[in-house]
């Protein structure tokens, strides 16, 4: 069972400004059935003011997203739209005495559908809108990485599971979870942030080249090649000098836009943790 | 504590208040250990033998030695599947379904990781296999075939004396998880092919933290917890002797009211039906209804979210559950309700109600005044629920 708040409860239970503002200047649409949740929110705004004068929302969801879509309409009353232009999803989440984490990301539709109200308010089409640079990671839930990199940004997130909490992301079938992951390292590295991983327990003793490979296969035996099979794909060793490994994909790997993220994240990042920091790995042209 | 109505029976069961009264002694005075020599332990050897009698007996099994005591219904499918996978070490194939309990899948999806084939057997809209399909996934490299009894979300019903058929003319071991039709449906393995069948205790109101698994005698057989000579050899581990008296008791309460409670929670469960679906609109039966549980029912209440329902249900002390996404702890609804390729529409506002012999008249006649009236607020909340 969820712990949701007295407020989310109290916002669930009594929830305000239920249904749809009449001839709206502002309409903000998110969510479907299949995601689970969905919100439509209407904004009566006085075109001189500025001033959000009514706002009403319709959520399909759970508690935490009818008490978030309501709890939203009571913030953005009597605000300017520019003022309301600025509330995010932590906003919604504080005023709620906090959301489970799983949950954030009904505070995140919130957000999403206001967004959309004040653009559609502001001219801009209610369709929505996939710009050339943006991609749909997330297949399952249509997440874009531009969502998933805004919600690390404003929410400090630092791991794939906390991006599926707030995004949704990765919450489906989870295929996309290396390209979550690659997103999230680039990030980091980006904002020279990047998470200090603790030391690992690393045989201390400097392996032979004898020892070198043969954990390098086992790596690839236990850690790595049983994901890869999972999705259908494969890969073959082909040589190993010293910290340089080549591979090369097979089966659904090959070909798959993927597998630069699948060399990085999973390959070689695993190979670093049970093998050496050192480690390498290149793909090799079959 | 508040009286609740409690209609989550397929999730745990109340234990029953003379298995609670008969486990007692065996906390305090009788607290030997059946494999001891002396008088004190060698007793309570004896009441261990009557509740595995008790258990025999309400499956119809032949001998009492066919019973072992495990710790619950997910030890029972595992011991089953990996016993079976080990006594045929060739056989690298194994057949499930789409919809079985974790127990069963997850582990098959596990052995796939270590090399086995396994097939998947999908259901139709009613939550059907399809008995050809079966057929002809059997090959000579098959180990085992595994397909529950009846399914613990929609209590549909798999035709397992068909199955235990051609598994047992193929040469094909057959285990099924009976954990949600046992004490629900009559069961006679005399009469019925199947080599193996887990048992739960807590679904049939015995407590939590024992279950059984049923082993056809010239069943090939190899222990999954290894150690003492327990169970003859066969389930190490000094025994669980209260819950084995409170689930020998629990059988003998359910055979003696088989007959009789079995047509009562069918009434109560059909009048349910019956009444949600006439006062809600877009409502559906998710799942065959004539072949399944007499105590279960899944229906789907479209544009509706399926936490929502819970927790106003909640308030109105009616526990239930559902198949929704945000119930599931993930962000996936139901795969059982997927598999059957039932609408999401659908899916996110399934709630299932498992009634038992425990629910009385007034518990039906709560839930059908206060359920429609928590459909019909959420979908005035819904975007579209017009």
């Amino acid at each position: 069972m969820w712990d949701y708040s007295e407020k989310v409860m109290e916002f669930f239970k009594n929830p305000k400004n239920v249904g749809e503002v009449e001839n709206p200047d502002g309409v903000g649409e998110i969510g479907n059935i299949v995601c689970g949740d969905a919100l439509k929110l209407t904004l009566r705004i006085n075109k001189k003011t500025e001033i959000i004068e009514d706002a009403k929302f319709q959520t399909f969801g759970c508690a935490s997203a009818i008490a978030s879509s309501s709890v939203l309409t009571e913030m953005i009353k009597g605000m300017t739209v520019e003022a309301a232009s600025k509330v995010t999803n932590k906003d919604i989440a504080d005023f709620l005495g906090g959301l489970p984490e799983e949950k954030m990301h009904c505070s995140v539709m919130g957000m999403e559908a206001l967004e959309k109200a004040i653009a559609n308010y502001r001219g801009a089409p209610v369709v929505k809108e996939i710009v050339g640079e943006e991609k749909i990671i997330c297949k399952c839930f249509s997440v874009t990485d531009k969502k998933i990199i805004r919600s690390i940004k404003e929410n400090n997130l630092r791991t794939v599971e906390e991006i599926t909490n707030y995004t949704k992301a990765g919450g489906g079938c989870g295929k996309c979870k290396p390209e979550i992951e690659a997103l999230l390292k680039e990030f980091l590295e980006k904002e020279g942030t990047k998470k200090k991983t603790p030391p690992k327990k690393k045989t201390e003793k400097k392996l032979t080249n004898l020892e070198r490979i043969s954990l390098i296969q086992d790596t690839i035996e236990r850690e790595i090649r049983p994901q890869l099979k999972a999705d259908g794909g494969n890969l073959e060793v082909i040589d190993i000098d010293r910290n340089k490994v080549y591979i090369k994909f097979l089966g659904t790997c090959l070909g798959c836009p993927a597998t630069g993220v699948t060399l990085k994240t999973l390959v070689e990042s695993k190979l670093k943790e049970f093998v050496d920091d050192n480690i390498e790995v290149e793909e090799v042209a079959g | 504590m508040k009286n609740i109505v409690y209609v989550d029976n397929n999730a745990t069961t109340m234990v029953a208040p003379e298995a609670i009264e008969a486990m007692k002694p065996f906390f305090t005075d009788k607290y030997g250990n059946p494999s001891s020599m002396h008088t004190f332990g060698g007793r309570v050897h004896k009441d261990v033998e009557a509740a595995r009698e008790s258990v025999a007996s309400l499956i119809g099994a032949g001998d009492p030695a066919e019973i072992i005591f495990t710790s619950c219904g997910t030890e029972s499918d595992n011991t089953a599947i990996m016993s079976t996978l080990k006594a045929y070490p060739e056989k690298r194939h194994i057949i499930t379904t789409k919809v079985e309990h974790p127990a069963v899948i997850n582990l098959c999806r596990y052995m796939e990781t270590v090399g086995y084939r396994v097939t998947y057997l999908s259901v139709n809209e009613e939550g059907m296999i399809d008995i050809n399909e079966l057929k002809s996934s059997v090959d000579s490299d098959t180990a085992i075939i595994t397909i529950m009894h009846a399914n613990n979300e929609t209590g549909v019903l798999f035709p397992i004396e068909e199955i235990a058929e051609i598994a047992r003319v193929r040469g094909v071991v057959f285990h099924t998880d009976a954990v949600q039709s046992v004490g629900k449906v009559s069961l006679k393995m005399t009469d019925l092919p199947v080599d193996l069948m887990s048992i739960s205790g807590h679904k049939i109101h015995a407590p939590k933290g024992i279950g059984a698994l049923y082993v056809r005698r010239g069943t090939k057989f190899s222990p999954f917890l290894v150690g003492g000579h327990q169970e003859h050899s066969r389930r190490a581990g000094t025994e669980n002797v209260p819950s084995i008296v409170g689930l020998g008791v629990a059988c003998r309460l359910v055979q003696k009211g088989l007959g009789d409670e079995k047509a009562k929670v069918k009434a109560l469960r059909d009048k349910l039906e019956k009444a949600l679906l006439e006062k809600v609109p877009d409502s559906r039966i998710n799942g065959a209804t004539d072949n399944r549980l007499p105590n279960t029912t899944n229906i789907g209440f479209e544009f509706v979210e399926g936490e929502a329902i819970l927790l106003m249900m909640d308030e109105k002390d009616i526990a239930a559950s559902s198949g929704s996404a945000c119930t599931s702890g993930s962000l996936s609804p139901s795969q059982v309700l997927r598999a059957m390729g039932i609408p999401f529409a659908f899916i996110q506002g399934s709630i299932r109600f498992s009634l038992s012999r425990y629910n009385t008249e007034k518990d039906i006649d709560h839930i059908i005044k206060n359920v429609p009236p928590i459909i019909t607020r959420l979908r005035e909340i819904s975007p579209y629920g017009k």
